[in-house]
């Protein structure tokens, strides 16, 4: 029996449904030390002197520990794998602590005490004197000879200048007839708002440094903790218990090094750091904000001849994962919509914003709401179908990329916009809702996307697997590659279920506590690779605990080991089917034997050099309230092409996930920052506007199933996919609804209110008045 | 006024009392007195919902409910709710069985809310459970399959067959 397919219930569902997972903090021993981080109050500035005397009065403070304490170690905390090309390493920009502060939210100093209070009170006793430098916010205005300068490294702020040219874009615009369509596209920071905020604790052991932590990167936390605090890699370990949740913030080395060398600081006693909920938004990792300048050049035929991208991320005050979501997110275009003459260029530009890192999607929600727009653009500027249009120019069938090796072995993209387009009626309700009138209006809109599955060919791929026969016949199964709620150890169970030939995936006891000492290397979860990565270690790895128990059941039975199978988890007769003996009693004798005791166990690691193109589209029907400015979703539905789906129930709730992502990036989410100090606004739940229970409509997600050739399991890409093309089919639909075309997010009512002033649908009651903007 | 106090309630059934700091909020007592860990810390000021917990019935946000104001109640958590021998209330089983779970975290607080809501015996449409369960945020799941779990087992406990 297969389980790879099922609707299997969660692995951990028990434990979570009743509260006994145990989370970072739960795991906490009496007697931790409390550190409490005191953030900068400047957008950049240098900090001249921190007087810690207060606070080093206050009953239970331990010590108290500022900029000019930390080992004058710079270090990179992207979530990246280590590259043995110097070239290729992340930009080592950031101290534990730093005199140099860059953003509203730096890292200052630290105070450590015996209790919560004491820790608090001590922070907020310090006084530090700044000397102020002047800041910016904006990426092009930070790329300005004379702006103010974060990094002496990278001049105008520009941390990386990428392009890539084919065919002649300039000779090409030459054609006489051609049709130009130009647009800018903005995207807003937003930030990942996991409901568990991050935190660690950390104690030295032996030596030795022990940091627990809510991270998706236990094995590359070991390595960044490590270079920050100058001592050899090994001398580090990472404990990663259940997280409750990531979405790429905690694909960052966030404040696991500054609580290791805390540790240090205090003798190795146990110390810890939680972020609250207001330190999440602003001192860990925000989505890149970036601005994209799009010419597309059409032939009145309506295919695309040549076009021209520009865009420029805003990186905030350090490097984090740096260029790569902006080459990620320009790399996308020329394959979305194959052209034959591109010219791009991409920047990536240092501000004195939060750090901008990885989230779900890595650049492509934020190309994709670009891209999508640009084309729903052309397509009505030729007076053509959208979803029509996207047909005659999208991937087509057999497409190959030469860098990442990828395919496009089906016509995906096309099956996946038919079966959108049939469920919510597409056709019907473009014809419905052509010719209205008055204050309510409904549109319908699609967008599409595309997605790598992990990071192969840019970085290293590797997954490692250990697994175990235990006595009762069950099969223990470890690896590198987390669970951080995506449900990544059900499909695991289900995959060596059926690698091994177990009954059921009840019959496999996945580890899910990663523990860098213990655990077979992996990478982690990130670049949506968990599924497709581990499935090649999976496989391996099954069969050499097969070959080792089948090569134990010859010695018993006198069979030779290949004339046997496991099937159900028993040792099967190939030739007749005949039960030789289940894997409980073969356990049981290997362990036991007098003459040969055997501990049945495999290990393996599997080098993956291939990548897999992901595909899907979202189809968005809205009702716009023209006078409110307000736009409500009324249906959507996404259809996604993720390969073979190794857990239907789980697959589609990862779609609603994402989906309900990317209706918050589409109407509300947004971190906003004064402009006059460069302090963030609404950095909480309250005033930070991402989707509630109320905001969405029923969550639809389908698939379609066509196998990836690549992966042993058919699998490819579904983590990050669902956030990637929902916000521009509701752009498209309020464009569908309402004729205006809005180049930003979010879609709220402040933008809504701009554009339809300056579309003529409602009366700026303001300028008319006189009446300053407020 | 002394900076600590005894707090004599009911937990899960059971009578208990503590000294406790009158600054500490139920979700620390809960967790670092009675090692209740079931309560959460999303936020600490009442916006996400993850602390939860059952006072006298009716779902609170225990961040923003004094340690001291508990003082003979009787207050349930997650823990609670499972059975002696750790069996599962048809909430929790619902949970699980319509994969309304992901990474956990905002779990233990929704179960909460949505069993109050289950005990009053009234039936809610989709809009009204909607709003009911408005104070949990949940990254995770887009709250489909959570809405799903309630309504399945809101229909089961009313004998209702359900429409979709």
């Amino acid at each position: 029996m297969s389980e790879v397919g099922k609707r299997q219930a969660r692995v951990d569902g028990y434990d979570k449904a009743t509260g006994r997972t145990k989370y970072y903090e739960d795991r906490i021993p009496a007697g931790t030390l409390y550190a409490r981080i005191r953030h900068a109050e400047k957008a950049h500035a240098i900090v001249t002197a921190v007087h810690t005397g207060k606070a080093s009065a206050i009953p239970g403070v331990v010590r108290v520990l500022t900029c000019f304490d930390v080992p004058d170690i710079p270090f990179p905390t992207a979530g990246h794998p280590w590259s043995m090309d110097p070239g290729h390493q992340d930009v080592a920009d950031r101290k534990l602590l730093n005199t140099h502060v860059r953003y509203w939210g730096d890292d200052v100093a630290v105070v450590i005490a015996e209790n919560e209070v004491a820790a608090i009170q001590g922070v907020r006793a310090l006084e530090i004197e700044y000397e102020e430098l002047p800041f910016v916010l904006d990426q092009q205005e930070a790329m300005q000879d004379g702006a103010p300068l974060l990094h002496e490294a990278f001049p105008n702020n520009i941390l990386k200048h990428t392009s890539s040219r084919s065919g002649d874009y300039a000779a090409a615009i030459r054609e006489p007839g051609l049709i130009k369509v130009e647009g800018w596209y903005e995207t807003p920071t937003v930030q990942h708002a996991h409901i568990e905020n991050h935190g660690c604790f950390a104690w030295m052991e032996n030596g030795r440094i022990i940091v627990v932590s809510s991270t998706q990167i236990p094995h590359i936390i070991r390595r960044v903790v490590a270079q920050a605090l100058g001592r050899p890699w090994a001398d580090v370990e990472i404990i990663k218990p259940y997280i409750g949740g990531g979405f790429g913030n905690k694909q960052d080395a966030l404040y696991e090094p500054l609580c290791a060398w805390c540790s240090t600081q205090v003798g190795g006693r146990p110390v810890r750091i939680d972020c609250s909920r207001e330190e999440t938004f602003v001192s860990n990792r925000v989505r890149h904000a970036i601005r994209f300048h799009i010419t597309t050049w059409l032939r009145p035929n309506a295919t695309i001849t040549a076009r021209k991208i520009e865009l420029w991320s805003n990186q905030g005050a350090y490097a984090s994962h740096g260029h790569s979501i902006a080459a990620k997110a320009m790399g996308s275009f020329g394959q979305h919509y194959p052209c034959p003459n591109m010219e791009c260029d991409s920047w990536t530009v240092f501000t004195n914003r939060p750090a901008a890192g990885a989230m779900r999607g890595y650049g492509m929600p934020q190309a994709s709401f670009a891209d999508e727009s640009n084309i729903d653009d052309c397509a009505r500027t030729i007076g053509m179908d959208p979803m029509e249009f996207r047909r005659l120019n999208i991937m087509p069938q057999g497409f190959h990329d030469n860098f990442s090796g990828n395919t496009n072995y089906y016509d995906t993209f096309r099956e996946c916009m038919a079966k959108g387009a049939a469920l919510i009626d597409y056709e019907g309700k473009r014809k419905a809702y052509a010719d209205q009138t008055g204050n309510l209006r409904r549109g319908i809109g699609v967008a599409t996307f595309w997605y790598n599955t992990g990071v192969y060919p840019i970085s290293l791929e590797t997954s490692s697997n250990r697994m175990l026969l235990n006595l009762d016949g069950t099969v223990t199964m470890q690896c590198g590659e987390t669970e951080i709620g995506q449900g990544a150890d059900t499909a695991y169970a289900q995959m060596t279920a059926d690698a091994v030939g177990l009954r059921s995936y009840r019959d496999v006891r996945v580890v899910s506590c990663q523990d860098t000492d213990i655990t077979p290397t992996g990478l982690g979860a990130y670049a949506s690779r968990q599924t497709y990565m581990a499935g090649f270690s999976i496989r391996q790895t099954a069969e050499l605990l097969k070959e080792k128990i089948l090569n134990y059941a010859a010695e018993l039975t006198r069979l030779a080991p290949d004339s046997m199978e496991i099937r159900d988890g028993a040792i099967v007769r190939r030739e007749d089917g005949e039960v030789m003996m289940d894997l409980k009693e073969l356990a049981m004798t290997a362990q036991y034997n007098p003459v040969h005791a055997e501990h049945i166990t495999a290990e393996s690691t599997y080098t993956i050099r291939s990548n897999a193109y992901s595909f899907g589209c979202t189809f968005a029907e809205v009702e716009v309230d023209i006078a409110m400015c307000k736009a409500q979703v009324i249906r959507i539905i996404n259809v996604h092409d993720c390969g073979k789906v190794i857990n239907p129930a789980l697959a589609e709730a990862q779609v609603h996930g994402g989906m309900s992502m990317a209706i918050g990036y589409g109407l509300s989410e947004q971190l906003l920052f004064d402009q006059k100090t460069g302090r963030p606004l609404n950095n909480n739940l309250l005033d930070y506007k991402l989707s509630t229970f109320m905001d969405h409509p029923r969550l639809e997600g389908c698939f379609i199933e066509n196998p990836e050739p690549t992966s042993p399991f058919g699998t490819k890409a579904l983590g990050e996919p669902p956030a990637c093309s929902g916000a521009p089919a509701i752009r498209n639909a309020i464009l569908n609804a309402t004729g205006v075309a809005i180049d930003r997010l979010p879609l709220n009512p402040h933008v809504l209110y701009a554009e339809f002033c300056k579309a003529g649908l409602i009366h700026d009651v303001w300028q008319e008045e006189g009446k300053q903007d407020v | 006024m002394s900076q600590y106090k005894v707090v004599h309630c009911n937990i899960n059934g059971q009578d208990v009392e503590k000294i406790v700091d009158v600054r500490a909020s139920l979700t620390d007592m809960l967790r670092n007195e009675y090692h209740l860990t079931s309560v959460k810390k999303g936020c600490e000021v009442g916006e996400c919902g993850a602390c939860t917990v059952l006072i006298d019935g009716e779902a609170y946000n225990s961040c923003i409910y004094l340690a001291v104001w508990a003082e003979g109640k009787h207050i349930r958590t997650l823990e609670g709710l499972t059975g002696p021998n750790g069996e599962l209330s048809d909430i929790q089983q619902a949970f699980i069985d319509e994969t309304a779970i992901q990474c956990g975290f905002c779990t233990p607080g929704f179960i909460l809310s949505a069993s109050e809501l289950l005990d009053s015996g009234k039936f809610y449409t989709d809009d009204e459970l909607r709003k009911l369960l408005s104070g949990h945020l949940c990254r995770c799941t887009g709250y489909e399959n959570i809405l799903r779990a309630v309504k399945k087992t809101m229909y089961r406990r009313l004998g209702k067959e359900i429409d979709s």
